[in-house]
């Protein structure tokens, strides 16, 4: 039997999909822990990227620090905080950990472009709006953030993907997602059931990316759709586009 | 209901954006600003709703001191127009000019219909552009919804910072008709900057000429500006061609108009030229007996070809009178009239009624007389 028929077979097995290690229980697992480290990177990265890029202060400090997380790798960052003894322990935490460790490779992106969306409005704009009277908070919220909203999202869509596709790692930490096949193929030398688990990686983090596409074009008001290239021109060096599923 | 009391802003490194400024713009007035890029007329505009705050000095609004009152109120109160309009691009027209009365808080039913008159008002069909956003207008139509969003507060001032500068010259000139009917129906007390001579002498009442660092160096009327430049600034910035500029801002009065020899239309040839010939002119006007202009009629030329002998009526023979120009509008729209249709004569009305009309020689007595009689000082 050669190496596809073997994954194929795996793949069409049921007893693979059900069950508390099946597929679906795995997949459900994966979304939760990158929704609940998405969501919490949107929150803190949105907020903090649009009051920087409102304010037009600390932003340096703030982005490089931000930037330079991610040069810590996430397998690292998921094993040193899973093992660690201060906060969490292994058995009840392989979930805070690596949710912890997805939000701190989301936030960047996010931050980024929030704070670039919200700075490179049109001063013009922004003069209007201060000019008939709108007050800080209204400036930010009826015309900073709606304008920069495109953007914000390129930088969600960018974290999306590459949370769902790293949150494999948790299944090292005890965390049963789409990892779980990955590694126990790789430590019995099943290698059709390591490819399984991860074409189910790569399949579900394109879907994800395809859904946040026609969030992104749902939410973005029609005076300001406009093509990807735009905002690629439109963008600076800063900007985080969205380049598709890493790690 | 504006002033500017010794006003005076300072940059950083000790030298001026303006210095010492002091003005008054009296209510329901509109007063241009100009002058070159530099000399600080943005600034002096923004130190009315206090997006600059003077260095030094007082900016009064009716009687106030806009230092002491709240600025987001203060901006509530007082219409703002930007080149570009700055319109917000996610919000479609009728919510742009909705934008004021939003934050004044005024009800639901009150700002729809304040948003209907305003753009019927900067003569845009609420029907067919309430609904459209910002990227599907023109220039010129983005700069109309720019103007009703700064009237839709009811602001008693309103603030223009070359607001027709970014659209090209013939809707610039239509905008710029447009918005002077709209003022002769709203008296706002109105500050309009612009680095444009010739778009002040159009729009001001009052003209304040800007020199580098905000000094002011005149401050009176677009005819007195340009027929007396208070200093050779002045004179330099409104250029060598300012006696064509002055054609725009002289009205044609009743004295200007020359009242040539008239005949009725069934007088013979033969009276109309005894007629030409009592006045020492070639041409006689065709008058109808109650007052009305039907046309012209030069006997001399017609003699020769008389078909009725001495019975022929000048009705027969008169050319038919086209162009007129009506009384108080500018002697550029007459100088215009006349090259267009190459004629010598060009009739003036005072609505219905024609008075005479205004030859070369005539036209160029009232420049002559703009100026108070005395010769251009260069």
């Amino acid at each position: 039997m050669n190496f596809l028929s073997q994954v194929w077979q795996f793949l069409t097995t049921g007893s693979h999909w059900t069950g508390p290690d099946g597929f679906l229980a795995q997949i459900k697992s994966q979304l939760e822990l990158s929704a609940v480290a998405v969501v919490a990177a949107v929150v803190a990265g949105v907020g903090l990227g649009a009051l920087l890029g409102h304010t037009g202060r600390g932003s340096f400090l703030v982005l490089n620090s931000a930037n330079a997380a991610r040069a810590i790798p996430s397998f690292a960052l998921v094993t040193l905080i899973a093992i660690q003894p201060f906060i969490v322990r292994l058995q009840q935490g392989g979930f805070v950990a690596a949710a912890i460790t997805m939000f701190a490779l989301a936030v960047p992106p996010i931050l980024t472009n929030a704070y670039v969306g919200v700075r490179d409005v049109d001063p013009a704009v922004r003069s209007a709006a201060v000019a008939m009277g709108m007050t800080s908070g209204q400036l930010l919220r009826q015309v900073e953030l709606p304008l920069a909203l495109p953007i914000v999202m390129a930088g969600v869509r960018t974290a999306a993907v590459e949370v769902v596709a790293t949150a494999t790692l948790a299944a090292y930490v005890g965390v049963a997602d789409l990892g779980f096949n990955i590694f126990a193929g790789l430590d019995t030398r099943n290698n059709a059931e390591t490819f399984s688990g991860a074409l189910m990686v790569a399949v579900l983090a394109l879907l994800v990316d395809l859904l946040l596409a026609s969030l992104a074009r749902a939410v973005t008001p029609a005076g300001t759709r406009v093509s990807t290239r735009d905002v690629r021109q439109r963008g600076t060096g800063l900007m985080w586009r969205h380049a598709g599923a890493r790690g | 209901m504006i002033s500017f009391e010794a006003v005076s802003k300072r940059y950083g490194n000790g030298s001026y954006a303006v210095e010492n400024f002091t003005l008054d713009v009296a209510e329901g007035e509109l007063c241009v600003l100009v002058g070159p890029s530099g000399g600080g007329k943005t600034t002096i505009l923004r130190m009315v709703n206090r997006m600059v705050e003077p260095t030094s000095g007082q900016v009064l609004v009716d009687g106030r001191d806009v230092a002491k009152v709240d600025r987001v109120e203060l901006r509530r109160r007082t219409g703002y127009v930007i080149q570009q309009a700055g319109l917000f691009p996610h919000l479609k027209v009728a919510d742009n000019v909705a934008s004021v009365p939003h934050l004044l808080g005024w009800d639901r039913d009150r700002v729809r219909s304040r948003v209907s008159e305003m753009l019927e008002l900067v003569g845009l069909d609420p029907g067919e552009f309430a609904d459209r956003y910002p990227n599907e207008l023109s220039g010129g139509q983005a700069q109309r919804v720019g103007v009703a969003r700064a009237l839709a507060g009811d602001p008693p001032v309103l603030l223009m910072d070359e607001p027709f500068g970014a659209v090209d010259p013939i809707a610039r000139g239509r905008l710029q008709q447009e918005f002077l009917g709209l003022q002769e129906r709203l008296h706002k007390t109105v500050m309009f900057v612009t680095h444009d001579v010739d778009e002040a002498v159009v729009m001001g009442n009052r003209i304040a000429v800007l020199s580098q660092g905000g000094r002011l160096q005149q401050y009176d009327t677009p005819a007195e500006v340009l027929g007396h430049p208070a200093t050779s600034f002045v004179a330099d910035f409104i250029g060598a061609d300012r006696g064509l500029r002055r054609l725009a801002v002289t009205p044609i009065e009743v004295g200007d108009v020359y009242v040539p020899p008239a005949v009725r239309p069934k007088a013979s040839i033969a009276e109309a030229a005894a007629a030409v010939a009592a006045a020492g002119d070639h041409w006689a006007a065709v008058v109808s007996d109650n007052g009305r202009l039907l046309g012209w009629v030069q006997p001399a030329e017609v003699e020769d070809r008389l078909l009725d002998g001495d019975g022929a009526t000048v009705d027969r023979y008169m050319r038919p009178s086209g162009s007129r120009v009506a009384l108080g509008s500018s002697l550029k729209a007459a100088f215009a009239e006349m090259l267009q249709q190459d004629a010598a004569w060009l009739p003036v009305f005072d609505g219905d009624r024609y008075l005479g009309v205004l030859t070369p020689d005539t036209l160029h007595a009232a420049l002559r007389r703009s100026i108070g009689g005395e010769p251009v000082p260069v």
